[in-house]
Order: C-alpha cells, then structure tokens, then sequence
C-alpha cells in the first residue's frame, strides 16, 4: 500500500504458492478420473472438478500479479479493514439460489398435483427434483445467507479483518461449487439416497474440507478479535459450523465402490444406519435451520430495531439449553419402527423440553423490539424478520406437538409434516434471511437505504398470503390423509383404498402451488429491489456517516 | 454385547445425568450471577456499537 516506509520486494505467500500448486496437482488427477470413470456421469463431475480447480490455480497465479506488493492490512487508520468481498458474493448467491430453489419446489408442487408435469423424463421427475428443491433451498439459498451473514457478524462484533487472504474465498467458493456438484448430481440421477444428506462421497469429501477451512476462518476471526466478550451470535454461529461439521462425518461414513465410480456404501447397517441419518437429519433442523438463524436473529434485530437485546443473560441461557436438547430429539423421526421404544421416548421427551429454550429465544427476539414497537409501522424489514421470529415460536410449538408418539401416529408420513417444515422454513428461515438479506445489501454497497421501502411491504405482503395458503392447505391435507388412512369399516377393512387419500389431496395440492407462487413472485420483487439497490440507490455520503466509510477501504 | 451395554446404558443414566445437571446449574450460575450483570449489559448493545 503506499504508506508503505520502503517498498517490500513482491513475494508469493506460502497461501498463494501451495494452493495454486495444489489446485493444479488436483486439476491433473481429477482429468485422470475423468478418463476413467466408470459412468458418463461421474466423468462430467470430474470434468467440472479439473475446470475448478485450473480456473482456479490460474486465478490464483494472476491475482497475484495484480496485486499490489503488500497484502491488505488488518487495520487503516486505526479502525478494522473488513474484508467484505467473499460477504457481497455470498449474500448475492443466496438471492440466485434462492429463487431456483423456490421455482423448482413450486415445480414439484404443480408435480403433485398435476402429474403430467413429470414431461415423463427422468430428469425432470419428481423423484429428481424434490432433492434439488431441499437441497437448493437449505443449503444454496440458506447456507449462503448463513455464510455471508457469519463472515460479517464475526468482523462486525469482533472488529477484526477475516483471517486469511484467499481461503474465505475458498470457503465461499468452494461452498457454491459443492452446491453445483449436489444438484447437477440429482439432475443425472446421482444420489446415496439419505435425506437432506444425498450428494455422494466425492462431494461430500470435498465439503468437509470447505467446512474445515470455514471453521478455521471463522475460528480464527474470533481469536483476533478486539472485543474480549464473544457476543452471543457467534456462539450460535460456531455451534452450527462445529456440529454440522461432526454430523456430515458421521452420517456420511461410507466406503466408495471405486475412486473412478460415483456409488458409494454406508458402514452403518439397519436400524442404526436409521437412526444416525435421522441424528443427523433432526440436528440438520436444529443446527443448520435454527442455531445459525438464530446469530441471524441476535444481531440484526437488535441492529434493525436500534435497540440492546432484551437479556443477554437469557441468550446464554437460551444458547446452551438450546445445544443441549437439540442433539437428542431425532428419534421422534423413527417411531413406531424398528427403533428400541426407550430410544424413541427419549426422543420425544427431549423434543417436548425444547419447547422452553425455543420459546425463551422467541421471546428474547421479540422482546428486543421493547420501546421501538411502532417501527414495525414504519419499516417493513423489521417486520419480516419479526414474523420470522413468530413464526420460530409457531413452528417450535408445532414441533413438540407432533414428536409425541400419539399425535405423531397420526402426523407421521402425511403432508402435516410438510406444512409444519414450511412454516419453519417460510415463515423462519426465509423471513430471517430475506431481513438479514435486505439489511446486509445498503450495509455492503455502502448504500444510504434500500432502493425501494415499498416493494419490501410488498414482498412482505404476497409472501405472507403465499405461506398462509401453503400451510393451511397441508394442515388440512395432512390431518384428513391421517384420518383416511386409519379409518375402518364395521367389518375391519380399511374404509379406503391407497388412491382415494390420493384424489382426495388434488384441491389442497393446487392451493398450496398457489401459495408457491405468490412466495417466488415475492423473492422475484426482492431480487429486482436488490439489484436496483445495488445499481442505482444513493450512496452514503463519507461525512454524512462516518462509521461507513471502513466499508469503502474494505474494498 | 450385553454386559457392556448394560454397563454403557447405567452409566450414562445416572452419572451422564449427574453431569449435564452439573453442567446446566453452572451455566445458570455463569449466566445469572450478579457480579456479570455490567458486562452482560454491555454485551447486549454490541451490535449496536459503530467502530
């Protein structure tokens, strides 16, 4: 940089010179793969693995010529250089993701009801697509958003630079491209066939080493941190990185058939293999959906509402009784199975006691608004996340509800599960994240607002109409497929047969694809308002703010 | 098989429990404790801190 005292002599960084080597290393062997692999299939991946990774070797090497001889420094004049550019992209793929995501679940939901719209292709099958909704859903729109918001809430509340120079780049990057693996996967039929865990072992591999380094990243801001006190976001945020990274291991411990083939086999067998996936699979909920949304919750409420969290002290506690009870509750997925009867009631009972830490969250959320409720008037990006934290309580009563054995012998395998999923994952997740989306856009483009206040009431409006008709179409859906399938004649013989319960869901099918649409016209009006933002809004004026212009030095 | 699992399962039932009580009580304590209350106060305006 020019205040430099005596221009250094420009040098590679160990990071710059083992990556690139690396990257070239394993664009070589994954060629080789490709040349081998026993499937068409599993040759395009590795066809994709060599393009990554020479584009990026070659992007490594120029950035380097590019560059001035000096790295970036941690701090200028005296206050934290944030490193928000791996922030502006992740926040920008989880708008692009989170609209393909939308799309095809509204596609599957026209599936469900109209089933000629298979277009009888494989590709285009149901079977196909409804992994790539969840997974385009969770992991590309709200693992995005959980990226982009952590790497800014840790610089925020630590007020230190990001470690490292090109491995938050790497995280991001490397993140989006095992996104693109997952789901062209689908589309050509590779899958382990393990719920929300369905990308084969090459994927999974090369995940594990993304979440290590995001963990390292993230990890190490934390100990430069200039605050002593770790604000409570971030143990929500390190909760969630830590234990996804410990379920990915553990639900993924499979032995592949072959370096050169996509198949794969778990080591678990039976009902243990069950019962880890639904470990995993429960704590995908509990760790992914709600601990990190949760950070979400503790920085940009409080930030929004310009008011202190209502009690901190209730955050910690929230926090560990939080991660305590999560982790047990999967069994509530497996009963009435092969599953030990103690093992499911220790699910359940654990299920129902989460109801306290959800519930004291929820109303530690609200209650952060306690003096500036009449903002909710005023700014409809407050209100979406405030829904968002209403909607948490709703779902997180809903829960414990349907974890009880004899609630759920009813519930189970009907699409009262379905509803109760998307009010957690509309109403929550979304919500959350299209307010922390909504915040983070003026904040990283160093805009004074967002181009328009109106289109987010609308937004805010069409989607919420959206849920409403979605989840009530499925309650009643749900509870009427339950009580059809258990209804008996006076002789003892189901009342119907399989196909009826079938026909019998086509009207609230066709609601809840209405209730589809109107959620993906509200993200479209969000994509086109962000774009605007970007592009056209009013900057912030240096003097008007002076706590801005760090941003601008960021860059 | 059995013993061990015997053995895993009482374990886990009354020492397992022992601990996570102990260690719940001390989060209570770490989270309540008067002495903390300025510096949770504080914590609760963090994101709210402009640098």
């Amino acid at each position: 940089m020019a205040h430099a005292a005596a221009a250094p002599t420009k040098q590679m960084t160990f990071g710059e010179a083992g990556s690139s080597l690396t990257f070239a290393v394993l664009a070589f062997l994954c060629l080789i793969i490709a040349a081998k692999a026993y499937t068409p299939e599993y040759a395009f991946h590795a066809y994709l693995f060599t393009a990554a990774f020479a584009a990026s070797a070659f992007t490594i090497v120029n950035r380097y010529y590019d560059r001035p001889a000096e790295l970036p420094p941690l701090t200028i004049g005296g206050k934290p250089n944030y490193n928000m550019g791996p922030v502006k992209f992740s926040t920008i793929a989880a708008v692009i993701w989170g609209i393909a995501g939308f799309t095809i679940g509204l596609l599957i939901a026209l599936q469900l009801a109209f089933p000629a719209l298979n277009f009888d292709t494989a590709w285009l099958s149901f079977g196909r697509m409804r992994p790539l909704h969840t997974s385009a859903v969770i992991f590309a729109f709200g693992g995005n958003v959980l990226i982009a918001s952590s790497l800014y809430v840790v610089q925020r509340t630590c007020r230190a630079r990001l470690v490292g120079d090109i491995t938050p780049w790497f995280v991001v990057l490397g993140y989006n491209f095992f996104i693109v693996i997952a789901g062209t996967g689908y589309l050509l039929g590779i899958t382990q066939g393990k719920e929300y865990a369905e990308p084969e072992w090459y994927a999974d591999l090369w995940l594990t080493v993304v979440w290590v380094a995001y963990l390292l990243v993230f990890l190490g801001t934390i100990m430069r941190r200039k605050e002593p006190h770790i604000y409570v976001a971030n143990w929500f945020y390190l909760a969630f990185i830590l234990t996804i990274a410990v379920l990915h291991l553990g639900n993924n411990a499979s032995i592949p058939v072959s370096i050169f083939s996509p198949k794969s086999y778990i080591v678990w067998s039976g009902v243990q293999d069950a019962l880890v996936q639904w470990w995993y699979g429960h704590n995908a909920v509990g760790f992914f959906l709600t601990a990190g949304f949760l950070a979400i919750m503790y920085y940009f409420i409080p930030k929004r509402a310009e008011r202190p969290v209502y009690s901190y002290r209730l955050s910690i506690i929230h926090f560990w009784a939080l991660i305590f009870m999560y982790i047990w509750a999967g069994p509530h997925h497996l009963h009435y199975t092969a599953l030990p009867d103690w093992a499911q009631t220790l699910g359940m009972v654990f299920s129902v006691m989460l109801w306290m830490p959800s519930w004291g969250g929820m109303i530690n959320g609200l209650m952060t608004l306690s003096g500036a409720w009449d903002k909710l008037r005023t700014d409809p990006v407050l209100r979406l996340m405030v829904v968002s934290v209403a909607f948490y309580g709703m779902a997180t009563f809903e829960g414990p509800l349907m974890s009880v054995k004899a609630v759920n012998s009813l519930s189970h395998y009907t699409d009262w599960t379905i509803g109760h999923v998307h009010s957690g994952a509309l109403g929550w997740v979304a919500y959350v994240s299209f307010g922390a989306i909504y915040c983070l856009v003026p904040w990283l483009w160093n805009k004074k607002e967002l181009y328009s206040m109106k289109a987010v009431s609308w937004h805010f409006w069409i989607s919420t109409l959206g849920i409403v008709l979605y989840i009530s179409a499925m309650w009643v859906a749900g509870i009427l497929q339950g009580l059809m399938w258990r209804a008996y004649t006076s002789l003892g013989f189901l009342e119907y047969s399989f196909i009826e319960t079938v026909e019998a869901m086509h009207p609230f099918y066709v609601i809840r694809a209405m209730g589809g649409a109107l959620f993906v016209i509200g993200s479209l009006i969000m994509a086109w308002n962000i774009w605007k933002t970007i592009t056209t809004a009013e900057s912030v004026e240096e003097a008007a703010l002076p706590a801005q212009p760090v941003l601008v030095a960021a860059e | 098989m059995l013993e061990t699992y015997k053995f895993l399962a009482g374990f886990a039932q009354t020492w397992g429990l022992l601990y996570f009580v102990l260690v719940f009580l001390g989060v209570l304590v770490y989270a309540l404790a008067p002495s903390r209350k300025d510096r949770f106060d504080e914590a609760a305006r963090m994101p709210l801190q402009e640098d």
